[in-house]
């Protein structure tokens, strides 16, 4: 089920001194089962794009398709759209309200009006997948946990809508190293088994390099790139003039091939690591 | 939704009315709201539009942005004509469903609804010209010789300043939940009145929270830099009295005198 967007415009507050355009005339297409990392300076419109996506914001002109269908017309519920769209939005654990785990991530399910068994079936199955352990989490008020399995806990919350197409806006922000891979890889992982779109914001250039398949460069309001992230990270000049940069590998290899080592772009630690021992060898 | 709400909104510039000084438009504010009630006829509304024309006209604040104040308190004014107009008695002249309106109702109709519109006009125009900070600076300068009877003018003052300053922070915040709840398809738009209370709890736990969480680290943040009361603060910004205020004070007694003189 391909995303689709189509001159899309938002402007905020118009007709007002504070008419500010955040979206400028993109369009693009989102093909089933990818991965997408969206990148951009702050206030480059990402989190108003990601918010069109699942019809939470009205386009001010333009259009909006999931699965072939247009946001907005009047034969779409938007019930199912945000089922089939998750939103995962930035510092989630500020939404939890429920007096346990187990029912805090069924909030979502409930509101589809599912039956209880499959209510119970989803949130058994969500609440595993972010990396915790039912039996022992479920009946606990999620405001005892840390931080991290709070963040866990309202990923789940998303994840047991069972989306097809699934919206990150900086999941790992705010958590520590450890905490940060587990969670990214838990949604590697998630892509990988249930064949799920995702649509990742971040602003790590490493973790967009090792994760996602596709990169979506937004600047002021506009697609600056929508490429993989091996040609994206090419443009090392470019993305650094609109506030964002590479991978920290790229910037090795290459002041390396300034200083005269003959050595391949590298975009991750692996490549990097492949390339310099090839150049040992000679 | 929430962001059209505009009571209490501040709108920046750099006119007579928006420069003078807190205080003064403050007591300007009282002593024009306290005018209202000893209007005693219709001819002294003159006096009284004349003043507000004067005071907008200065202030270069949109005639739109005034009449959008008056939009939410709109029922009030609409009950209150209407309930003058059916209630008070006199001289019959129109009946309908056994009520009557009287030609004195009708008079005094007008005269309550003008008072209504004037009394909210003028107090909007305090808060559009004011900015919050100048506005708890004057209200704690002048609450302070109550300082004497044990009010705690500054501590007062410094809520004020921090609840202003919190509310498009709340709103935001009300905004990001309300939309992550959406988002797992929460519905806060249809249904009856119940299902719709109940669908407030999403919200409403998540913002009291934060709320409460916001004010921990404020409490704090404001220790960490030694924060103590009022007591020997001196200010950045010095209240001064200057020629425009005294002219503004000349101003509203002049009127003052010729809406008494009239009645």
């Amino acid at each position: 089920m391909p995303v689709k967007v189509e001159n899309l415009t938002h402007i905020y507050m118009k007709d007002s001194v504070f008419e500010h355009v955040a979206i400028d005339n993109i369009s693009f297409e989102i093909q089933d089962g990818e991965f997408i990392g969206l990148i951009g300076h702050t206030g480059s419109g990402k989190s108003t794009l990601i918010q069109h996506l699942n019809g939470l914001l009205k386009p001010s002109s333009g259009k909006v398709f999931i699965d072939g269908e247009e946001l907005g017309s009047k034969e779409v519920q938007m019930k199912k759209i945000r089922q089939k769209v998750g939103l995962v939005f930035q510092y989630p654990e500020y939404q939890l309200f429920e007096e346990t785990v187990y029912k805090d991530v069924a909030f979502g399910p409930r509101n589809l009006g599912l039956s209880e068994d499959e209510v119970d079936a989803r949130v058994r199955k969500a609440i595993e997948l972010v990396g915790l352990d039912f039996d022992s989490v479920s009946n606990v008020s999620p405001f005892e946990l840390s931080g991290g399995q709070k963040r866990r806990v309202a990923i789940a919350g998303v994840l047991a809508m069972e989306p097809k197409v699934l919206i990150l806006d900086e999941p790992a922000a705010g958590l520590d190293p450890k905490g940060r891979d587990d969670i990214l890889r838990g949604f590697k992982r998630l892509h990988e088994t249930q064949k799920i779109t995702v649509v990742l914001v971040s602003h790590s250039m490493e973790d967009i390099a090792n994760l996602v398949d596709k990169v979506l460069v937004m600047n002021k309001g506009k697609i600056a790139y929508f490429d993989t992230p091996r040609n994206v990270f090419g443009e090392a000049e470019t993305l650094e003039k609109i506030g964002l940069g590479v991978p920290q590998m790229t910037y090795l290899v290459r002041e390396l091939r300034k200083k005269g080592y003959p050595i391949a772009d590298c975009i991750n630690i692996d490549e990097a690591k492949n390339e310099l021992l090839k150049l040992f060898k000679r | 939704m929430i962001k059209d709400i505009t009571i209490g909104q501040y709108i920046p510039g750099d006119t007579a009315v928006h420069n003078l000084d807190p205080r003064i438009k403050i007591i300007i504010t009282f002593v024009f709201i306290t005018l209202l009630f000893l209007v005693g006829n219709y001819f002294s509304y003159l006096y009284i539009i004349a003043f507000m024309g004067l005071a907008i006209g200065l202030s270069k604040i949109s005639l739109k942005f005034i009449a959008k104040g008056l939009k939410p308190l709109i029922v009030i004014i609409v009950l209150t004509v209407i309930l003058n107009a059916f209630m008070t008695q006199g001289e019959v002249i129109y009946r309908i469903w056994g009520l009557s309106i009287t030609k004195e109702g009708l008079y005094q109709a007008g005269f309550m609804g003008l008072r209504l519109i004037f009394l909210i006009t003028g107090a909007s125009l305090l808060t559009l010209t004011t900015s919050p900070i100048a506005l708890t600076d004057g209200i704690e300068k002048l609450l302070n010789p109550l300082k004497r009877i044990g009010v705690p003018a500054h501590e007062l003052a410094m809520m004020m300043t921090i609840a202003l300053r919190f509310i498009p922070t709340l709103l935001e915040e009300t905004d990001k939940i309300m939309k992550a709840q959406m988002a797992r398809g929460a519905d806060f738009e249809t249904g009856n009145l119940i299902n719709r209370a109940r669908a407030m709890v999403p919200l409403l736990v998540p913002l009291f929270i934060s709320a409460f969480r916001r004010a921990d680290e404020l409490a704090l943040a404001m220790e960490a830099r030694c924060y103590r009361g009022g007591e020997k603060r001196t200010r950045m910004k010095q209240l001064k009295l200057e020629f425009r205020d005294y002219s503004a004070m000349m101003i509203i007694a002049v009127f003052c005198f010729l809406v008494i003189w009239s009645r």
